[in-house]
């Protein structure tokens, strides 16, 4: 068994650390992921022919691509470009761009879901197009996502270890050099495994705040 | 609002048509249609089922867009860029068979949507104004509710004055109480009298026989996507020129009672 002194003054520190690096990358990702999302799926559902089918490009090539290949591409293959991406940066990014293509599914099917008569009420009372989209359409759109947005948010919890592959010292990583040093790798994975299900729930009550939040009558979005 | 407006007639329509016409793939809705709206007039559309009467409201504020003819709104044809479109539809009131109040938003918050969004009022002005419109349909403490908490008359009455607040030239009704349970629609009707009596352009899409005879100014009975017959109610209730008005008018009868409705 470890010590706990070793625990406090070795493993604690570097755990913490790497927590707060799987912390920060999950933080910087999720608002870039959930606004792609909602430009692709406005995109796909109310775009021109053009728009329509980039965005259908867009998921297509992020949903059909490995995440960690797409990781690679962003750190190790922009050099090539003379592009120089942080570390940090590469993995946000590619959190963000395949995220956001999981993301825009969940929104789309939320659009669709909502009657047409709701953006014909809206474009007869003068709003434009986008504007029926903005007030009408997303606010609701996002509240019947909200547990597919949420169900990803905890899959980039766990898909953030990636970030490790492009040199970031998260969690994941930390633990790994840590346990690898000290040859105590159950130890430590156990550990970090639950970290990783602490973060998780803490997405999960977030979640439920936020459907309590913005619940409307005739709209169920979370548990009571 | 003053009482019974004075009927005299412009020589500008508020609304014109001309020979509207409408195909959804090889289904022609609407065969060329026209007619002329006066200020303060009440015209009520009738007709069976699928004769493109909601076909024909739609195409007037172009939620859909006529293949040939024109509209024109007070002498201005309505034609443009999709922005255009939008000046023209905010001065036209729509209220839909199945409502469509907006879900996320509470009866006042589907009242000040319009005022908000569409005519840049400040939200305390829109609050008060959507407060005022509340009141006109009888609804004003039923201000904090969602749509799910409202019945459908209640409903459609909050439509009504969604629609209010944006000061309309004219209102379309798209058989605003086929949606009802019978004993909610009076409520509706009593409102949609209020708004004819005090000088509101209306056109209505119904199969209320009663409304029709009471508060029309004119009768417009179309079948397979024109015209067939226009009148005042009296002509067309009581001595229609044609053998198929006539048989229609039987026929809704039986179906909807005599018309006894409020």
């Amino acid at each position: 068994m470890v010590e706990f002194e070793f625990f406090k003054e070795v493993i604690l520190p570097k755990l913490a650390e790497g927590s707060l690096m799987t912390v920060l990358l999950i933080v910087l990702s999720i608002l870039p992921q959930v606004l792609i999302g909602i430009l692709i799926a406005v995109g796909r559902v109310y775009g021109n022919k053009l728009v329509s089918r980039l965005s259908t490009a867009y998921v297509v090539f992020f949903r059909g691509t490995p995440l960690l290949v797409l990781l690679f591409i962003l750190y190790y293959g922009l050099p090539t470009f003379g592009i120089y991406l942080p570390p940090v940066v590469a993995a946000v990014m590619g959190f963000s761009l395949c995220g956001g293509a999981y993301q825009s599914e969940y929104v789309r099917g939320a659009i669709q879901s909502i009657k047409r008569g709701q953006m014909m009420a809206a474009l007869s009372l003068g709003l434009t197009r986008s504007r029926a989209i903005l007030f009408v359409i997303i606010p609701q759109a996002l509240r019947r996502a909200l547990p597919g947005i949420s169900n990803e948010i905890t899959y980039l919890v766990k898909y953030s270890s990636l970030a490790f592959m492009v040199t970031v010292i998260e969690l994941t990583g930390a633990g790994k050099i840590i346990a690898g040093r000290y040859f105590i790798y159950t130890y430590v994975f156990t550990l970090i495994a639950a970290v990783y299900l602490v973060l998780v729930s803490i997405v999960t009550r977030l979640e439920k705040h936020l459907a309590d939040r913005y619940r409307y009558p005739g709209i169920e979005t979370g548990g009571h | 609002m003053s009482e019974q407006q004075n009927r005299e007639k412009t020589d500008e329509p508020v609304l014109r048509i001309r020979d509207i016409t409408k195909k959804y793939g090889e289904n022609q809705v609407l065969k060329g249609v026209s007619f002329d709206v006066q200020l303060g007039d009440t015209k009520v559309i009738i007709g069976p089922s699928g004769t493109g009467k909601s076909t024909l409201l739609r195409c007037i504020n172009h939620l859909d867009i006529p293949d040939n003819g024109q509209v024109f709104l007070n002498g201005h044809e309505i034609h443009g860029s999709k922005k255009d479109i939008s000046t023209y539809r905010r001065q036209i009131g729509f209220v839909f068979q199945d409502f469509n109040l907006f879900d996320h938003l509470t009866a006042l918050g589907n009242v000040m949507l319009g005022p908000v969004r569409v005519l840049n009022m400040s939200k305390a002005d829109a609050r008060d104004l959507a407060c005022v419109e509340l009141e006109r349909v009888g609804l004003r403490e039923k201000a904090d509710l969602y749509p799910a908490q409202l019945s459908g008359g209640q409903k459609q009455r909050v439509s009504i004055a969604r629609t209010l607040a944006m000061n309309p030239k004219l209102i379309l009704f798209d058989e605003p109480t086929s949606a009802l349970d019978p004993e909610l629609i009076g409520e509706v009707l009593e409102v949609m009298k209020d708004l004819a009596r005090s000088g509101m352009t209306m056109v209505v899409v119904t199969h209320e026989m009663g409304f029709a005879r009471s508060v029309a100014n004119e009768i417009i009975f179309m079948e397979d996507g024109r015209i067939l017959e226009e009148g005042p109610p009296q002509e067309i209730f009581y001595k229609p020129k044609l053998e198929r008005t006539r048989q229609f008018m039987r026929k809704i009868s039986e179906l909807y009672g005599k018309e006894d409705n409020p």
